[in-house]
C-alpha cells in the first residue's frame, strides 16, 4: 500500500498535473520570486507566523501555503519554529490586547534585517472588531508593518503574490530595517 | 426524579422565547439544578452573563429536553454552579471577568479571560478602573520530588493560535498541565451588544474561522427562532450542504495534521491535497473558500454558482477514490499506530460528566450529535450514522473523524440529489420588541450554541458558546501520565479552538 503511495507522489505532481489557470499563475510566481528570493537573500526566505489575536481563518490559509497544490517551499520560503530563525514575521489578527505583550517580544526575538507581512483585514486595522475595549487594532499599531495581504482570510495565491511583492520592494531598497 | 419540565414549572417564563423554554427561577431552584448537574442527570449545554442577571442551558441527557434557567443578582453574586458542577467553573470565571458577578462558594476566583490588560475591569457590567497591578497568575500547584515546570506558549512553534501550557512533569512524564487562555479575546459579546442582524452575523462568522459556516448556521437559527422565521426549504438544504463541506474539509485536515504529529508526513501530504480540494470545490459552489458570510437570517445569501454542484460531485468522486488507501494506510502502519492507540485517554465518566461534544465525546462513548438528537431540519429527513466508540484515545478520535468524513460524503450527495427549487432567503422582520431566541448546531468540532435577545430589530444580548469550552479542561485531564512528546498528538486530536473558546 504505501508503495503504491510513494510511487503516486513520485508519479504525478499534483502541482503540474491539469494546468488550469491557476497552475499558470503559480509557475511565474516560482520563477519570479525564486529570483528576486535569491538576488536578495542568496538562498531563502524564513517565515515565522505569529497569531496576534486571528480567527483562525488566516491561520487555515496560512497552513494551505503548504500543501501539494501551492507547496512554498519550491519557493524558498520556509516556515519556522522560532523567530529567532526568521527573516520575516507574518501575524494575523486584529492584535488584542492580550497578545500585545508576546507580539512585542517575538519582534524584538527576531535578529535584523526583518520584515513584517500583516496578513488579513483583521491585521490591517482591526477589521471587523476594530473598537472593542479588547483590540489594540492593526498590527502596524504594535510593531512596523512593511505590508499588507488583504483578504478575510487571504487566498494562498494572494499570500504568495504578496511575499513576491514583498522581495521586490525588499530588492529596490525600499525597505530598510 | 423531577424532569426539566418540572423545574421551568418552577420559575417565572419568559415571553417570546423560541424553541426552548427560559424561565427565571430563584435561587434555591438554581441550586437544585447545580446538584442535579452534579448527579449526572442534567447537562450543563452554557452559562452565561448579563449585567444583572446569569443564564443556564440545561438538556436532560435522556430525553433531550432542553431549558433556561435564569437568575437575578441584584447584589452582583450567584450561587456557584461550578461547586458542585467543575464544567462550569471556566464559564463563572468569565462571567465575572466580563460582567463581575461573583460565583459564591466557587472554589475558583481567578480570573480567566481577563489579563489586566483591557484598561477597564468588567467590560460588560459596571465597568471599574483596570487594577494598577495585577497579582501574578497563580497556577496550581503540583509538588513532589524532581518535578520540573515546563512552560510553553502563548506564541507556539508552529502556526496556531496562541495560548499557554504550563506542564509539570517528572522526567518525561506529565504529572500536570494547566492552560492559560483568553489571548486571543477579542470582546466578541461586547462587539455584538448593540449591533444589527446583519452585523451580528458577520462577527459570529468570525468567531472560529475554521467553524464559519457553523456560527452563521447557529446564530441564524437563533434569530430565526427569536423573530419566528421559516426559511425557504432551498436555504434549508444549501445551509446544511456548507455544513458538510465545512466539516469535510476540517476532518481531512485534521486526520492528516494528526499524523503528522506523529510524524507521518506522508498522511498529512495526502490528507491535505483532500482538504484543498474541498476548499476549491466550496469557492466554486458559493464564492469563498471557508463559505464565510454565505448564511444569513432570512436564508442564505447566494445560491450555488454556475457548475457548483459539478465541482463538488467530482471532489466527492476524488474522494471516494483516494480516501480508502489513505485510511488502510492509517490501519496497517504500525508505528503510527504506536503513538495514537492508548495515547490521551479521555474515560467515558469524564466525558459524560463534561457532556463534551464532537469527536471529543463520540470517540468516548457520548452519542450527542445535535443533528441527530435534535434533528433540526433538513438533517430529518436524511440517513446518516453517528459513530461512537468508547475507547477514548487519539486513535479513536481518529476513527471517528474517519467515520464522519463517510458520513458527509453521503450526506453531501443526498442533499446535492434532493436541493429543492425555489427561493434562497427570506425577508427578515424586524419583530416585537423584545424576541429571544437560541440555536444548537453541529458544528465539525461539535455543538455551537447561540443565544440571542432582541430588542426593535437590534441584538440586545447574543451569547455564542464554542464546543472548547468542555473540550480544553478534558484536555488536561488526558494527557496526564502521558510523556512531554505526545502532547503534539493529544492536543491535535482534541483540536479545541482558541478563538471560538477565548470569543
Ligand atoms: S481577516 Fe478574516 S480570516 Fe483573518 S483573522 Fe480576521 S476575521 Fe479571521
Amino acid at each position: 500500500m504505501r508503495k503504491l503511495l510513494f510511487e503516486s507522489v513520485f508519479r504525478q505532481p499534483l502541482t503540474e498535473r491539469a494546468p488550469s489557470p491557476d497552475d499558470a499563475a503559480m509557475a511565474e510566481l516560482a520563477t519570479a520570486l525564486g529570483q528576486a528570493g535569491r538576488r536578495r537573500l542568496g538562498r531563502s526566505l524564513s517565515i515565522r507566523e505569529v497569531d496576534a489575536g486571528s480567527c483562525n481563518g488566516c491561520e487555515l490559509e496560512i497552513h494551505a501555503l503548504n500543501n501539494a497544490y501551492y507547496d512554498v517551499e519550491r519557493f524558498g520560503l520556509r516556515f519556522v519554529a522560532s523567530p529567532r530563525h526568521a527573516d520575516v514575521l507574518m501575524v494575523t489578527g486584529p492584535v488584542t490586547k492580550n497578545m500585545r505583550g508576546a507580539l512585542e517580544r517575538t519582534y524584538d526575538a527576531t535578529p535584523n534585517p526583518k520584515w513584517v507581512v500583516a496578513v488579513g483585514d483583521c491585521a490591517r486595522n482591526g477589521g471587523c472588531f476594530a473598537g472593542s475595549y479588547a483590540v489594540v487594532g492593526g498590527v502596524s499599531e504594535v510593531i512596523p508593518v512593511d505590508l499588507h495581504i488583504p483578504g478575510c482570510p487571504p487566498a494562498p495565491t494572494a499570500m504568495l503574490q504578496g511575499l513576491l511583492a514583498l522581495l521586490e520592494r525588499a530588492d529596490a531598497g525600499a525597505v530598510t530595517s | 426524579m423531577p424532569s426539566l419540565i418540572d423545574l421551568t414549572l418552577e420559575g417565572r417564563k419568559v415571553a417570546q422565547y423560541g424553541p426552548w423554554p427560559r424561565v427565571v427561577v430563584d435561587a434555591s431552584v438554581w441550586t437544585f439544578a447545580a446538584s442535579e448537574l452534579a448527579h449526572g442527570r442534567w447537562n450543563l449545554l452554557g452559562l452565561w452573563g448579563e449585567p444583572a442577571t446569569v443564564h443556564m442551558a440545561i438538556m436532560d441527557g435522556q430525553t433531550a429536553e432542553i431549558a433556561v434557567v435564569s437568575l437575578d443578582c441584584p447584589d452582583r453574586t450567584f450561587p456557584s454552579v461550578g461547586k458542585h458542577h467543575p464544567p462550569a467553573l471556566r464559564l463563572e470565571r468569565t462571567i465575572n471577568d466580563l460582567f463581575g458577578l461573583s460565583a459564591q462558594g466557587s472554589s475558583d476566583a481567578r480570573p480567566w479571560l481577563d489579563h489586566n490588560r483591557w484598561d477597564v475591569r468588567f467590560p460588560l457590567g459596571e465597568r471599574i478602573d483596570a487594577l494598577p497591578n495585577a497579582a501574578p497568575y497563580r497556577f496550581l500547584a503540583a509538588e513532589g520530588d524532581g518535578l520540573h515546570q515546563i512552560a510553553v506558549g502563548p506564541v507556539h512553534a508552529g502556526i496556531i493560535e496562541p495560548g499557554h501550557f504550563r506542564f509539570t512533569a517528572s522526567g518525561e512524564t506529565v504529572v500536570r498541565l494547566e492552560q492559560r487562555l483568553g489571548y486571543v479575546h477579542k470582546g466578541i459579546d461586547g462587539l455584538m451588544t448593540g449591533a444589527s442582524l446583519a452585523r451580528g452575523v458577520q462577527l459570529a462568522g468570525r468567531t472560529s474561522g475554521d467553524s464559519t459556516v457553523a456560527y452563521a448556521y447557529a446564530y441564524s437559527r437563533a434569530a430565526e427562532a427569536a423573530l419566528d422565521l421559516v426559511v425557504p426549504d432551498r436555504a434549508v438544504f444549501l445551509r446544511a450542504l456548507l455544513a458538510e463541506l465545512e466539516r469535510l474539509a476540517n476532518h481531512l485536515g485534521d486526520i492528516g495534521a494528526i499524523c503528522n504529529d506523529a510524524s507521518f508526513a506522508l498522511m498529512h501530504a495526502h490528507c491535505g491535497v483532500l482538504r484543498e480540494s474541498v476548499l476549491r470545490a466550496a469557492a466554486a459552489a458559493s464564492g469563498h473558500r471557508l463559505m464565510r458570510d454565505i448564511i444569513v437570517p432570512g436564508g442564505v445569501s447566494r445560491d450555488i454558482g454556475d457548475g457548483g454542484a459539478e465541482a463538488i460531485q467530482a471532489t466527492l468522486d476524488n474522494i471516494r477514490l483516494r480516501f480508502p488507501a489513505l485510511v488502510e494506510l492509517y490501519d496497517n502502519t504500525a508505528s503510527l499506530q504506536d503513538r495514537t492507540v492508548d495515547t490521551g485517554t479521555l474515560k467515558p465518566p469524564l466525558a459524560r460528566q463534561y457532556a463534551v461534544g464532537g469527536y471529543v465525546g463520540r470517540a468516548s462513548g457520548r452519542s450527542f450529535d445535535a443533528r441527530r438528537t435534535l434533528a433540526y431540519p433538513p438533517y430529518d429527513s436524511l440517513r446518516f450514522d453517528v459513530p461512537v466508540l468508547n475507547e477514548g484515545d487519539v486513535n479513536a478520535r481518529v476513527w471517528i473523524r474517519v467515520r464522519e468524513v463517510e458520513q458527509s460524503l453521503s450526506l453531501i450527495e443526498q442533499i446535492l440529489s434532493r436541493l429543492p427549487e425555489g427561493p434562497i432567503c427570506r425577508e427578515v422582520p424586524l419583530g416585537g420588541e423584545v424576541r429571544e431566541g437560541m440555536a444548537i448546531v453541529e458544528g465539525f468540532r461539535g455543538d455551537v450554541l447561540v443565544w440571542l435577545r432582541l430588542r426593535n430589530g437590534l441584538i440586545e444580548r447574543c451569547h455564542m458558546r464554542d464546543p472548547s469550552w468542555f473540550q480544553w479542561p478534558l484536555l488536561e485531564a488526558v494527557i496526564e501520565n502521558n510523556i512531554v512528546a505526545d502532547f503534539p498528538l493529544c492536543n491535535k486530536s482534541f483540536n479545541c479552538s482558541y478563538s471560538g473558546h477565548d470569543l
